[in-house]
């Protein structure tokens, strides 16, 4: 979807402001927010494309103007609400229904929070040769997704050059429209800063996107 | 947020803002329901204060510059490359180790949310999750990078990632000039999170070898 989680390219937010002597949490409550987030997706309810999406439905003002942490809260709750891990009751009195509908889930422990701490791996083993190659030459689509998608507005109907195939990834599209993994060929694209930003940017800058396949068309065919 | 606005006073004296109420009331059910569990919550924030961090991606940085073997693997896989040397910890699949030249800057965004290498730089810090870094750093890097103080040479070209996919990009700074007699261990304190991210670069002076 087109909301302001999708930031690239835009202006008026002011200056980079780099905290000196950044602490990794600013108060403690974020760690647990953090602590929670792992714990959840460790359940393997729903994975991260999920929470990214509940994340790009946040209204733009509340995107704003909600710290990280912040953000990060609300969705937690409201996709666990949403997809039942808890009632709005259950949630409200902190006390669990003596009958619940969820299924037995396996919490992460601290016995195997190790387990945690490797990023998961999110290429998948199939049948199928990629259509492109490094160094062919691609236009993105112009998408219009209400959904989820990876492919951001500023590198869309963009002529790019293929410079690396990553394997055959888990589609955050389709893991977010219908529930499926649907694994797509995964490029690392190169444009000229100048084929997205035109004369606003000097000859020396490119941009690189990591774009799957059904966002890329071939120009002399499709 | 303003204090006063959010602050409520409980009985036992103490105060809690909205958010950390709402933080607290998730973690309750969730543990009343067994589905987390506080001691693993507990340890991951130690996993993350204390753990990972830069301090991970500056000793792989380092052993790219004293060892040509290893920075060669580090480019073409850099997970594997990582994993496979003892002293490591484990990273994740597609990890990729991007390496600045005399001709050549790298910077890494996630202009859609906050993806960032993890296991080698620890959690992000603020202004890589910011509206200022994500929107601007794609059509204006030169002029972030300033506001980093970093000036690059007119004519260098420079590469902006933006990792839109699972996979995690990491800076591989150029070893600053005459640290040829340095060892790994010294110049890996050289190697800023900054460096590793394309925002700052690594650097060397008399004085900073003095200090040690």
């Amino acid at each position: 979807m087109d909301s302001i989680h999708d930031l690239g390219g835009m202006d008026g937010f002011g200056p980079v402001r780099p905290e000196h002597d950044e602490p990794v949490f600013h108060e403690k409550w974020e760690g647990s927010v953090l602590g929670l987030q792992r714990s959840i997706l460790y359940l393997g309810l729903w994975n991260i494309d999920v929470f990214r999406h509940a994340q790009e439905r946040i209204r733009p003002n509340e995107y704003l103007s909600w710290s990280y942490y912040e953000r990060w809260t609300h969705t937690l709750i409201a996709t666990a609400l949403e997809r039942g891990l808890f009632s709005d009751e259950e949630f409200r009195s902190g006390i669990a229904d003596a009958v619940s509908s969820s299924a037995p889930l396996v919490p992460l422990t601290s016995r195997d929070t190790d387990k945690a701490f490797v990023r998961g791996n999110f290429e998948r083993e199939g049948m199928g040769e990629p259509r492109f190659c490094v160094g062919d030459m691609v236009i993105t689509k112009e998408l219009r997704i209400t959904g989820h998608t990876r492919l951001p507005r500023y590198a869309r109907d963009k002529i790019g050059t293929i410079i690396a195939i990553r394997g055959r990834h888990v589609f955050p599209d389709a893991v977010v429209s219908h529930g499926k993994e649907d694994p797509q060929w995964l490029y690392t694209v190169e444009f000229e800063g100048s084929e997205i930003w035109g004369e606003a940017v000097d000859s020396t800058v490119s941009n690189l996107i990591d774009a799957f396949e059904p966002y890329l068309l071939r120009p002399e065919y499709d | 947020m303003s204090d006063s606005d959010h602050h409520h006073s409980h009985e036992d004296g103490s105060t809690l803002t909205d958010i950390q109420k709402r933080v607290k009331a998730l973690e309750s059910i969730l543990v009343s329901k067994g589905l987390v569990e506080r001691a693993a919550i507990d340890q991951i924030i130690e996993h993350f204060e204390h753990k990972v961090g830069p301090h991970v991606g500056a000793r792989v940085v380092a052993r790219a510059w004293v060892n040509p073997e290893f920075k060669h693997a580090l480019l073409k896989d850099a997970t594997q490359a990582i994993n496979h040397q003892s002293d490591f910890p484990e990273v994740g699949q597609h990890l990729i180790a991007i390496e600045n030249s005399d001709s050549l800057h790298n910077v890494v965004v996630c202009t859609l949310c906050s993806c960032y290498p993890w296991d080698v730089l620890g959690l992000p810090p603020v202004w890589y999750k910011s509206a200022p870094y994500r929107s601007r750093i794609v059509s204006d890097p030169r002029s972030v990078l300033k506001e980093f103080g970093l000036k690059l040479s007119v004519g260098k070209k420079v590469r902006v990632w933006d990792s839109t996919a699972e996979t995690r990009y990491l800076v591989i700074p150029q070893r600053p000039v005459g640290t040829e007699a340095i060892s790994e261990s010294e110049l890996a304190k050289l190697v800023t999170r900054d460096s590793m991210i394309g925002t700052g670069v690594a650097s060397f002076s008399a004085e900073s070898k003095d200090h040690g």
